[in-house]
């Protein structure tokens, strides 16, 4: 299978809806997606990942801006000219035909020999693990099997480019852990170049090669997701990747320190004063010895590996609007975010933040410890959400 | 004990259907089998002279008419049922595609089914009239001469032509509605899917538009059958009560006509005949919507 690259260009999608209001779906987005690689878009719903998606299958036209597929300029090519397979959220696997004529559809379409066309459909049907259910109907599958069927009829035509819209939100949480990595391995066994949208940073996360993150229309970051998890460009990508979600402070630098009320989270070398908002990981603290940043934990959770502590933020560390503002992002992001777990969003969290540390320290619910910060997990941003 | 209390409430919420049902449909079905089997029956004072096993039957299939009744008849369901229900689908599906003014379209297309079909019968007679029809109007502008549809003199080929196109064109506003409404129904998804995949228009219309509103395609099948075996106002609304273009009777007859003719009658055994022609329409309509349900049971997707 030949593999190109995909490049977006100042690509622009704007909805008029019928007062003639105008929503901009995908605001000026550069990106180029790189051959035989499995690229992730990634962000919160209505953010544009979808639109753009639709708009590189060709289903949907750009308002302004190009989509090339290596050299060659698609922009105003049609869909079934492009070469793509499309994996529908739904599956839209046709009800009425058995998996068998679901997989064989686009290749009689294209007038394929007979024989040729079962060979390949069985091929494909065989490579996603669903060789031995070519009599059944549709409805006559799990929600996983539909899946697999989909990707099937996708390849099958061997297309340049793979594009598939949210394909795990429909399948229960094991089954999807189950689909992303049998969608990995095919990605890597066929080579072609995958591009998947999903709200869900994990999944996005743990399969990508790399992941665009995108908000309002808008590009925030793009690389390798071990990159964008430990260089974060503004705060929206500190706040969207990592579960448990980054913790939150209301500080300010002075005198080239960091700090929060009265407690010290590090330096800040060459940065002048200002108030800030620090970001730490939860995993970027150590209990130790000595330290201006002394705290009272209240709740323990232990899984044996190692040991979240919910605690108590230093007085300074929460601004009340700040509260109310975290609080209603947080809603937002449970509205993308399904497995956002309700422990969260409640309100008596938010003066509160959370630390993984090592099990072997046996902490009690009540003690009062002394953290510092790991400096590479920690990041500042100004009043604009901008990383400095 | 439960249960029991639920039925009783069930009957009561059906009671005032199967009062109407009953007075209406059930009672008027029994009687009419009752009364094919009475001899020199009299509506009017109900009086006669005994029972009979195919004596109505017999009269009514050698009358002469009988046979002409069933060709007629006949040539009405297979001609106009296929032909209105293909072309109502083009309609429909030309409607679903297009943007504009598509609201206005449909109360156009559906016009027809709230008009009175004598009404609509008139002005088809007022189409296909011999002098200026615009139906012979047509004939001339497109280079051909003029005929006689309707009226003294029409062959019965002629005027069976002008009233398929009547029965098909006052049929097609109810098969419009209701596969519009299927069309509709079907997630727009499945045609994304096929763009992508490269099919073209003709087999996106036979693989999936078809298949998809096959329930509806079934529905409107068995119901135009059932409808167009019960022809008759239509042959009325265009040509009169004799069901002949101009003088003469009868060319045009359906077996619903001789129902209706038959009740006219006073003679005795006039309605026992009607029952039997009735009862003979029943069971060729039994027949072939069992044979329908057969087809679709095969062919329809649900």
């Amino acid at each position: 299978m030949e593999t190109i690259e995909i490049k977006l260009q100042n690509l622009t999608k704007v909805f008029q809806a019928k007062n003639k209001e105008e929503t901009i779906a995908v605001n000026d987005l550069d990106i180029t997606i790189p051959a035989g690689k499995l690229i992730g878009l990634l962000g919160p719903s209505g953010c544009g990942k979808s639109t753009t998606l639709y708009m590189i299958s060709g289903l949907l036209k750009p308002t302004e801006g190009r989509i090339f597929f290596g050299d060659t300029d698609v922009t105003d090519v049609a869909p079934e000219k492009r070469g793509i397979g499309l994996v529908f959220q739904n599956y839209a696997l046709y009800p009425h035909m058995t998996v068998k004529q679901n997989i064989l559809f686009p290749l009689e379409n294209l007038k394929m020999d007979k024989e040729k066309a079962l060979e390949r459909a069985q091929f494909y049907a065989d490579l996603v693990g669903i060789g031995h259910l070519m009599a059944r109907k549709p409805v006559q599958l799990s929600g996983g099997q539909q899946q697999r069927v989909a990707i099937a009829r996708a390849l099958v035509k061997e297309p340049r480019v793979l594009l598939l819209d949210e394909p795990l939100s429909n399948l229960d949480a094991r089954l999807r852990l189950q689909t992303r990595e049998e969608i990995k391995r095919i990605q890597k066994e066929t080579g072609i170049t995958t591009i998947f949208v999903t709200h869900d940073q994990e999944e996005a996360m743990s399969i990508s090669d790399e992941i665009v993150l995108m908000q309002e229309g808008i590009q925030q970051q793009k690389g390798a997701p071990q990159d964008v998890y430990d260089k974060p460009a503004n705060l929206f990508v500190a706040k969207f990747l990592g579960s448990p979600p980054i913790n939150l402070f209301e500080g300010r630098i002075e005198n080239e320190k960091i700090m929060v009320g009265k407690a010290q989270f590090g330096r800040a070398e060459g940065k002048k004063d200002q108030k800030v908002v620090i970001g730490v990981r939860p995993e970027g603290f150590n209990i130790v010895e000595r330290s201006s940043l002394k705290v009272t934990v209240d709740f323990v959770e232990t899984i044996g590996r190692d040991t979240t502590l919910i605690i108590q933020k230093p007085e300074g560390a929460v601004d009340p609007e700040v509260l109310k503002a975290q609080q209603e992002e947080s809603d937002e992001m449970i509205d993308g975010i399904e497995e956002g777990s309700i422990e969260e969003t409640a309100p008596e969290q938010k003066a509160t933040f959370r630390a993984i540390v090592d099990a072997d320290n046996r902490v009690k619910p009540g003690d009062v410890i002394k953290l510092s910060v790991k400096p590479h997990k920690m990041f500042l941003f100004n009043k604009d959400g901008e990383l400095i | 004990m439960l249960e029991e209390k639920n039925n009783l409430k069930a009957w009561l919420y059906l009671l005032p259907a199967i009062i109407l049902l009953s007075i209406f449909t059930f009672y008027p079905i029994i009687n009419a089998f009752i009364l094919v089997f009475l001899e020199n029956y009299r509506y009017i004072d109900g009086s006669y002279t005994g029972w009979t096993l195919t004596g109505n039957i017999s009269v009514v299939v050698n009358s002469g008419l009988f046979w002409r009744a069933i060709q007629n008849t006949i040539f009405i369901v297979f001609v106009s049922v296929p032909v209105s229900v293909i072309i109502s689908l083009f309609i429909a599906v030309w409607l679903n595609s297009i943007k504009k003014f598509q609201g206005a379209y449909q109360t156009i297309f559906f016009l027809p089914y709230v008009t009175n079909a004598i009404a609509i019968g008139l002005a088809f007679a007022v189409i296909f009239s011999t002098t200026g029809g615009l139906f012979n109007y047509f004939l001339e502008a497109i280079g051909l001469s003029p005929r006689v549809w309707v009226s003294t003199g029409a062959s019965w080929g002629r005027a069976m032509f002008a009233l398929l196109v009547f029965i098909t064109w006052s049929g097609l506003a109810f098969k419009i509605m209701v596969f519009l409404s299927g069309l509709q129904s079907i997630d727009k998804q499945y045609y994304d899917a096929a763009r992508v995949d490269a099919a073209s228009r003709r087999r996106v219309f036979l693989k999936i538009t078809v298949p998809l509103l096959s329930p509806m395609i079934a529905f409107i099948t068995i119901t135009s059958f059932i409808g167009a075996f019960k022809e008759y106002t239509a042959i009325v609304g265009m040509f009169g009560e004799n069901l002949n273009p101009g003088v003469g009777r009868n060319m045009l007859i359906t077996i619903v006509g001789i129902v209706y003719q038959s009740l006219g009658e006073t003679y005795p055994g006039a309605t026992s005949e009607a029952a039997a022609a009735a009862i003979i329409l029943f069971f060729m309509t039994l027949i072939l919507t069992l044979f329908n349900m057969w087809v679709s049971k095969k062919r329809v997707h649900y």
